[in-house]
C-alpha cells in the first residue's frame, strides 16, 4: 500500500497532525488571551473557553502596579548577570578549546556538572554565605548568583564556538608575538559575536524565569518578577482574569526575544544537552 | 618553564570562574552535607552533630514516602509522555513539510516562559471540580465525549496530572533534539536501505532508531534532571498540596517554610545523590571526545 501514497499525500497528512499540536500547544495562550481581554464583570471560569463579548484593558490596568517593581528588579538583574556571565564564558571557552592548560580534560567536565546540580543542595549554604557577605536581601547577592551558575553554560556555548574556530588563525597570532589576553580581545571576541546572542539570549531567559533564587535570597522590594508574579497570582483568592494578566505581561520581555531571536534561543538549547 | 609560561596566562584567565564554581558547586555541596548531619532548626544556624537522624527520620516519614512516590509517578509519566510527543513531532517533520520553522517555533516557545507562569496558566486548566463546576481541559473533554473522573480532587493520581503542563513546556525540546539526531544521519544510508527494498518503517526501525540512542540518552538524561529538581512549577500549580508534593518541593517547605534546616539538607542531599547518579556518567561521556584527543 504504501507503495501508491504519494509523498504530497503523506506530506498533507503529516501537516494536518502538526497543525493539530499545534493546537495543542497553543491552547494554554488562547485562553490566557481571551480571559485577560474580557472585562472582568464577564469573567468566569465556567465559560473560560468562550470569546469576550467586549474588548477590556481593565485586568492589565489592575494587575500593571502590583508587576511594575518585580520587572524592573529582573530587567536590573537578569542584563547585567548575562552579560557578565557572557564575558566570563566567553573567556572560558577561548581558553579551554584554543589555549589549554594541562588538566583541562578534567576541569571541563566539572565546569559543565554545574548546570545539572539540584540548586535545592547547594541553597542553604548559599543563604548562610550571602547573609555572612551582606549580600542577602538585594539584588548585588542575586546578580552574583546568576552569573556564577550560568558560567558552565556560557563556558559551554563559547567553548562549542571556539572549537570551530581555525587554529592556524589563533597561532598565527601567537607567532607574531600577541599574548593570550590580545590574541582572545582582537581575534577571538570579534569572532564569536553570534555565540554571544545565543549565550546572552539564554542567560537572560534563565534569570528572568528562575523562582528559586529569588524567592530565597531576596527581600519583598526586590523580588523578581516570578516572585512578585506567584504572590499575585497564587493567591486562591485572586481573580481569574487578573492571574492571566499578570503572567501575560511578566512573560512578556522573554517571549519577545524568543520570538524576535529565536535562532539563538535554539542553538542554546541544544548546548545545553551537551550537544555540539 | 618555557612550557609554563604558554599556558600559565590561560589558566589565570578562567581561574575566577574556577575558584567561584568550586566555592558555590563543590563547596556548598560539601557544606550542605555537613549540615545535613546537624541539628539545625530554627532560624539562627547551629552545628551540633545529629549524625544521620534526619535521614533516618524521612525514611520513616510517611510524608516523605509520598512525595517520592509522586516524584516516581510524574516521572514516568512525564518522560514518556515528553518523549512520545518530541518523537512524533520530530518524526512527522523529519522529511520537511511547508512552514517548518512556524511548527518549530510553536512547539518551543513554552521553553522561553517561566514554570511559574506556566504553573499559573495550568492550574486553571487542571482545575479538579466536578459536575457544574467543571471547567479548563475537562470542559474540552467532555465536548468530545472523554469525560472521565481521572482528575478528581481525591485522586491517588493527581500527581501525573502536573506531567501535562511539564510535558507542554518540555516535549518541544525533546523534538528538536531527536530532529537534530534524525537530520544528522547521511540521507546515503537510508537510501542504500530503500534500493535494498526495505519498507519505510524497517528503513526507521533498523537504520535510523540505532542511530537515534545518543540523542534519546540526552533527552533522557535531561528530563530526569529536570522532573526530580522541578519545584517551581509544582509549587505555582499547587502549593501545599500532598497529593502533588515531590521532595524538591518539600525541601523548600521545610527549610525556608519551617525552618528546619538540618532536615532540609538530608532531603536536598538525597535528591543530588539520585541525580549525580544519572548525570555524572552522563557528563562524561559527552566530553569523552575532549580527553582522547
Amino acid at each position: 500500500m504504501s507503495a501508491v501514497v504519494t509523498p504530497s499525500r503523506t506530506r498533507g497528512w503529516r501537516t494536518l497532525a502538526l497543525v493539530f499540536f499545534a493546537i495543542f500547544f497553543l491552547m494554554p495562550v488562547y485562553v490566557l488571551l481571551v480571559t485577560a481581554f474580557k472585562s472582568p464583570s464577564e469573567v468566569d471560569v465556567v465559560h473560560m473557553w468562550s470569546l469576550p463579548k467586549s474588548f477590556s484593558l481593565d485586568s492589565f490596568r489592575a494587575v500593571w502596579p502590583k508587576l511594575t517593581d518585580g520587572m524592573v528588579n529582573s530587567l536590573m538583574l537578569a542584563i547585567p548577570a548575562s552579560l557578565i556571565s557572557s564575558i566570563m564564558g566567553a573567556a572560558n571557552g577561548f581558553v579551554l578549546s584554543k589555549w589549554r592548560f594541562p588538566g583541562a580534560d578534567v576541569v571541563f567536565p566539572l565546569i559543565l556538572f554545574g548546570m545539572f546540580i539540584p540548586y535545592q543542595a547547594v541553597i542553604i549554604p548559599m543563604f548562610q554565605t550571602m547573609i555572612d557577605l551582606k549580600l542577602y536581601g538585594g539584588l548585588d547577592g542575586l546578580i552574583l548568583v546568576h552569573i556564577i551558575y550560568g558560567l558552565p553554560i556560557t563556558t559551554l556555548i563559547f567553548r562549542n564556538f571556539f572549537i570551530g574556530v581555525s587554529d592556524e588563525l589563533i597561532e598565527a597570532a601567537r607567532v607574531d608575538g600577541a599574548g593570550m589576553l590580545r590574541t582572545f580581545a582582537y581575534i577571538g571576541l570579534p569572532l564569536a559575536v553570534p555565540a554571544f546572542a545565543v549565550s546572552m539570549i539564554w542567560q537572560f531567559t534563565s534569570a528572568w524565569n528562575d523562582f528559586l533564587f529569588g524567592v530565597v535570597l531576596t527581600r519583598q522590594e526586590y523580588n523578581p518578577v516570578t516572585v512578585a508574579l506567584n504572590n499575585i497570582a497564587g493567591a486562591q483568592t485572586v481573580p481569574f482574569n487578573e492571574a492571566m494578566a499578570s503572567a501575560f505581561l511578566a512573560s512578556i520581555p522573554t517571549l519577545v526575544v524568543y520570538l524576535l531571536l529565536g535562532r539563538f534561543f535554539m542553538r542554546g538549547l541544544m548546548a545545553g544537552a551537551l550537544k555540539g | 618553564m618555557r612550557k609554563a609560561k604558554r599556558w600559565l596566562p590561560g589558566l589565570l584567565l578562567v581561574s575566577p570562574s574556577l575558584i567561584a564554581l568550586g566555592w558555590f558547586v563543590y563547596y556548598f555541596i560539601g557544606v550542605n552535607a555537613q549540615v545535613s548531619l546537624s541539628d539545625w532548626k530554627g532560624q539562627a544556624q547551629t552545628t551540633g552533630w545529629a549524625g544521620f537522624k534526619w535521614y533516618q527520620e524521612l525514611f520513616a516519614d510517611e510524608t516523605f514516602h509520598n512525595d517520592i512516590r509522586n516524584l516516581l509517578i510524574f516521572t514516568l509519566v512525564f518522560i514518556g509522555g515528553s518523549l512520545l510527543v518530541g518523537g512524533v513531532l520530530a518524526l512527522l517533520m523529519d522529511k520537511g513539510v511547508r512552514g517548518e520553522n512556524v511548527f518549530r517555533s510553536i512547539y518551543l516557545f513554552p521553553m522561553a516562559i517561566s514554570f511559574i507562569a506556566t504553573g499559573i496558566i495550568w492550574r486553571w486548566l487542571l482545575n479538579s471540580d466536578t459536575g457544574a463546576g467543571t471547567t479548563g481541559i475537562n470542559d474540552l473533554l467532555g465536548l468530545v465525549g472523554g469525560h472521565s473522573e481521572w482528575h478528581k480532587s481525591d485522586s491517588d493520581w493527581a500527581v501525573a496530572s502536573i506531567a501535562l503542563p511539564a510535558g507542554w513546556a518540555l516535549s518541544g525540546y525533546v523534538m528538536a533534539l531527536f530532529l537534530a539526531g534524525l537530520r544528522s544521519i547521511p540521507d546515503e544510508l537510508r537510501e542504500a536501505a530503500r534500493v535494498d527494498g526495505a519498507s519505510e518503517f524497517r528503513v526507521y526501525w533498523h537504520v535510523v532508531r540505532p542511530m537515534m540512542i545518543p540523542a534519546i540518552m540526552s533527552a533522557l538524561v535531561i528530563l530526569v534532571h529536570i522532573s526530580m529538581k522541578t519545584f517551581d512549577l509544582i509549587y505555582a500549580i499547587a502549593p501545599l498540596d500532598p497529593r502533588t508534593e515531590t521532595p524538591a518541593v518539600y525541601m523548600y517547605l521545610t527549610s525556608f517554610r519551617g525552618g528546619f534546616y538540618a532536615r532540609g539538607a538530608a532531603i536536598a542531599t538525597m535528591l543530588f545523590l539520585a541525580i549525580t547518579i544519572v548525570v555524572a556518567p552522563y557528563v562524561w561521556w559527552a566530553t569523552k571526545k575532549e580527553r582522547i584527543r
